[in-house]
């Protein structure tokens, strides 16, 4: 049971990771907008635009 | 080039709508775009569109020239690297995926345009673009001709602030979110242990790494909550914040006290699901309600921003020094106060005074900023503009009146307040009788109380009920800006109407004529006066004759088939072309002017008798009558307040059935018309006449259709025309009050039975764990199954 000493740390340092993520995706305003990307990713790509 | 087109296809090809056999477009607004995309080989948008009808595409044609302004990039873009300029637009008539796709592929396509991204909800595009390869004006008139104009949305810096507080929260949440699940997961192995048995050693790991996670929720999350009570000891006034926050401070100490003892209950893991739940309801809350204020301040954005000189030159309107001279086209704004120094026309002021009839106005005469010009180009030489003009002033009043509204305390704040009070006495009781029967257990039965009956679902039975009652109104066509306006709403009141564009169309009508009306229509055709407009809508094979020449301020004369004939206003038609007015049509003519209705005569200037008349005047809307009796019904009072004729508001009052009508009525005498009210006050309207009333009133409405003022003072907006909506706000908002007062009676019960559990010492932190949730879930199926606004047939 002492394997808990290690992982309780390793849990918490988890969460803190994907809380991390989390405020890097909020700051980056990707949560801005909660609408407009399910209409967005219905709409492909026609090829290259002309400047690349 | 423009494509073919099925003739035979009843339908415009652009919009779909449906337009006369033999054309291909509805309007000039179509067919622009039309061609536009099919040049650029976007007909791509077609495809994604699909067939569904859309409103007609309106273009203004406009040069957008005031983008390029530096005192407009000062105001609304932002540098975000050097050659990288960002600005954010507020566009029209934006719907659907296709909408997206065309107008970031336009931008994009753009020399000089590092990003565009469009936002559907708020129809707003963020465009970053390099000033030195391409004007933001070339980029305004793309967007334009494509059906979209744009315009500045509010002032960059408004708008950062308000981001930043929107990303703050849903941090908060996500650090409550985390932490809830890690101290659960712990307190899961801690139960465990109750039942199974744990070594000392592993239940003091558990409890320390539970105080770990708990403590960026209770020190960073839980902030909110210790400064509204704090406000609240402050203001002496109880609120919903300070329970929780005496609940959170005295559970995470005794949760502190018990974890260095190593020994007892810790409470963490409810603390951090009760401040991920609450803050949870508040950002749903917010979310809904902000899109109702976003929406009327992007709306409010839209007003007369540009004034056109002499010259042809496009300035920002609040900018035009006074004697500046200024052209103003017929159906353009009057962009300043001014007096007219060149040309005549007829202006239609009902955007200040409420009085529909168009009014001529001639060389020397004063124009106030803000009102229509109907017929013809005129010149003005500037007087005062902005702040200083008498629209200027009216809009400062409204918001004076605005301030002056008296509070209400929402009828849920209320119960809550009487509930948080009787939860800390309860509480003091059981500590302190406890303490006598069973002093070591007396501070975990308190603290289980005070959990327990953490007013959790009763926080979130309010917030849910309304942040659902807002979204569905704005389904519904109907914009709330806040919670309290339903409740406001919900109270039988006193409800004035204002008469042009809220009763009435807002537009003149053909409503009686007599006599040989034919050559009038012909004659109506070669005139834009908005009367004679209405007599050619009414006969719209008519042709206008070609020698058709035009008295201002009076009518229109023409041959046709050989025969002169005249078309105008009885002072035109008697005195000026001096013909004859006889026995019915004389009858018919006094009865009219008697009832408030425009007379327009018709002569045959050969005989030089009257031959023909119209009466012409603002029709009331189909559905007013209607919903007047559906609103007495449920127990309002109409009235109607208008600055219009005295005789044409009675008139209008009897077609609706109000009987109390008042004409001749100031913006200034409206607003104390509404402050002079003793009971609850409702204000309809749609004009900036009316703002400064809908403002001060307990609920101002902005009908359908209504200027940019009306809209930014009014509480609650409609998205669609007519009364009927009106009706739909009132009954909704009565059923949103009786889903909070449900959703407060479901949680109030919970908390009941789990209070007096715990002051009897008979529940565990387990039957908490459970309860709690609960009682939350409850609220939530409660509040997001109710169907409160509906759309009436």
């Amino acid at each position: 049971m002492s394997v808990l000493y290690v992982l309780l740390p390793v849990a918490v340092l988890f969460a803190a990771g994907f809380v991390g993520a989390f405020v890097w995706a909020v700051s980056g305003g990707q949560l801005d907008d909660l609408e407009t990307p399910q209409h967005r990713v219905i709409l492909d790509d026609d090829g290259p635009s002309p400047r690349g | 080039m423009v494509a073919v087109h099925p003739i035979s296809d009843p339908r415009c090809a652009h919009c779909h709508n449906e337009v006369p056999s033999g054309s291909v477009f509805c309007c000039a607004g179509c067919a622009t775009v039309y061609e536009v995309l099919k040049a650029k080989g976007l007909g791509r948008y077609y495809d994604l569109r699909g067939d569904i009808p859309i409103s007609p595409a309106k273009t203004t044609q406009r040069d957008y020239l005031d983008f390029d302004d530096t005192a407009f990039r000062d105001k609304y873009t932002l540098p975000r690297a050097p050659g990288r300029q960002h600005v954010d637009l507020y566009l029209e008539g934006v719907h659907c995926a296709a909408c997206l796709w065309l107008v970031e592929k336009v931008l994009k396509d753009e020399p000089g345009v590092i990003d565009a991204r469009l936002d559907l909800g708020k129809s707003t595009v963020a465009i970053d673009w390099d000033p030195a390869r391409t004007e933001l004006s070339t980029l305004g008139r793309d967007l334009d001709r494509l059906g979209y104009p744009p315009y500045p949305a509010a002032s960059t810096d408004r708008r950062a602030a308000r981001k930043r507080e929107d990303r703050k929260l849903l941090v908060r949440i996500a650090v409550a979110g985390a932490c809830f699940g890690n101290a659960m997961l712990m307190a899961l192995a801690l139960y465990g242990g109750l039942f199974a048995g744990i070594e000392a050693e592993f239940s003091q790991l558990f409890r320390w790494g539970s105080l770990l996670v708990a403590i960026p929720t209770l020190l960073y999350s839980a902030t909110p909550f210790y400064r509204g009570a704090i406000g609240s000891i402050r203001a002496r006034v109880p609120h919903m914040d300070l329970p929780i926050a005496v609940g959170l401070t005295l559970g995470s100490l005794a949760g502190l006290v018990n974890t260095v003892r190593g020994d007892g209950e810790i409470y963490f893991d409810s603390l951090t699901a009760l401040v991920f739940l609450l803050l949870s309801g508040r950002w749903l809350q917010a979310k809904e309600q902000r899109r109702a204020t976003d929406a009327a301040e992007l709306l409010y954005s839209l007003a007369p921003a540009t004034a056109r000189l002499a010259d042809g030159r496009e300035v920002p309107a609040e900018n035009v020094q006074p004697g500046t001279l200024l052209e103003v086209r017929p159906s353009e704004v009057i962009p300043a106060d001014g007096v007219i120094t060149q040309g005549a026309s007829s202006l239609d002021l009902s955007i200040l005074t409420g009085e529909s009839r168009p009014v001529e106005v001639e060389l020397g005469a004063s124009v106030s900023a803000g009102t229509l010009n109907l017929t013809h180009a005129i010149i003005i030489r500037a007087e005062k503009s902005g702040s200083s003009s008498r629209m200027g002033r009216l809009l400062a009043l409204v918001e004076e009146a605005a301030e002056h509204r008296a509070p209400i305390v929402l009828e849920a704040d209320k119960l809550a307040a009487r509930f948080v009070v009787r939860v800390l006495v309860l509480a003091a009781i059981t500590l302190v009788v406890w303490l006598f029967v069973d002093p070591a257990h007396a501070v975990d039965h308190t603290i289980a109380l005070l959990v327990v009956s953490c007013p959790c679902a009763l926080a979130l039975a309010t917030p849910l009920a309304v942040s659902a009652a807002i979204g569905q109104a704005a389904r519904a066509g109907i914009f709330i800006k806040g919670g309290d306006t339903l409740e406001r709403l919900a109270r039988p009141a006193e409800v004035w109407f204002d008469k042009t564009g809220t009763l009435t169309e807002g537009a003149q009508e053909v409503v009686d004529e007599r006599g040989e009306a034919l050559a009038g229509a012909a004659l109506a055709r070669a005139t834009q006066h908005p009367v004679s407009r209405a007599i050619a809508r009414k006969y719209p094979r008519a042709t206008a004759p070609s020698d058709a020449k035009q008295t201002l301020g009076g009518g229109v004369e023409g041959t046709i088939e050989g025969t002169r004939y005249a078309l105008g206003s009885p002072h035109f038609i008697l005195d000026t072309k001096g013909a004859r007015i006889e026995g019915a049509l004389d009858d018919a003519r006094q009865e009219w002017a008697r009832r408030g209705l425009t007379p327009v005569l018709v002569a045959d200037l050969d005989a030089r008798v009257v031959i023909g008349a119209f009466a012409v005047a603002d029709t009331t809307r189909p559905d007013a009558a209607a919903s007047i009796a559906r609103l007495r019904a449920l127990g309002y009072s109409p009235g109607i307040l208008s600055g219009d004729d005295p005789l044409v508001v009675a008139e209008i009052g009897r077609e609706v059935g109000i009987t109390r009508a008042r004409g001749g009525v100031s913006p200034e005498a409206k607003l104390a018309t509404i402050a002079a009210s003793r009971g609850p006050v409702i204000m309809i309207g749609d004009g900036a006449n009316d703002a400064a009333a809908l403002s001060r009133a307990d609920v101002g409405i902005a009908v359908f259709g209504g200027t940019e003022a009306s809209l930014g003072a009014a509480h609650v907006f409609l998205r669609r025309p007519g009364l009927a909506p009106v009706v739909d706000a009132f009954e909704g908002s009565r059923r949103a009050l009786r889903v909070i007062r449900r959703n407060m009676r479901l949680s109030l019960v919970y908390n009941l039975v789990g209070v007096t559990l715990a002051a009897l010492g008979l529940i565990g932190p387990l039957g908490a764990a459970i309860l709690m949730p609960l009682s939350s879930l409850t609220v939530v199926i409660s509040s997001y199954r109710s169907r409160m606004f509906r759309r009436s047939p």
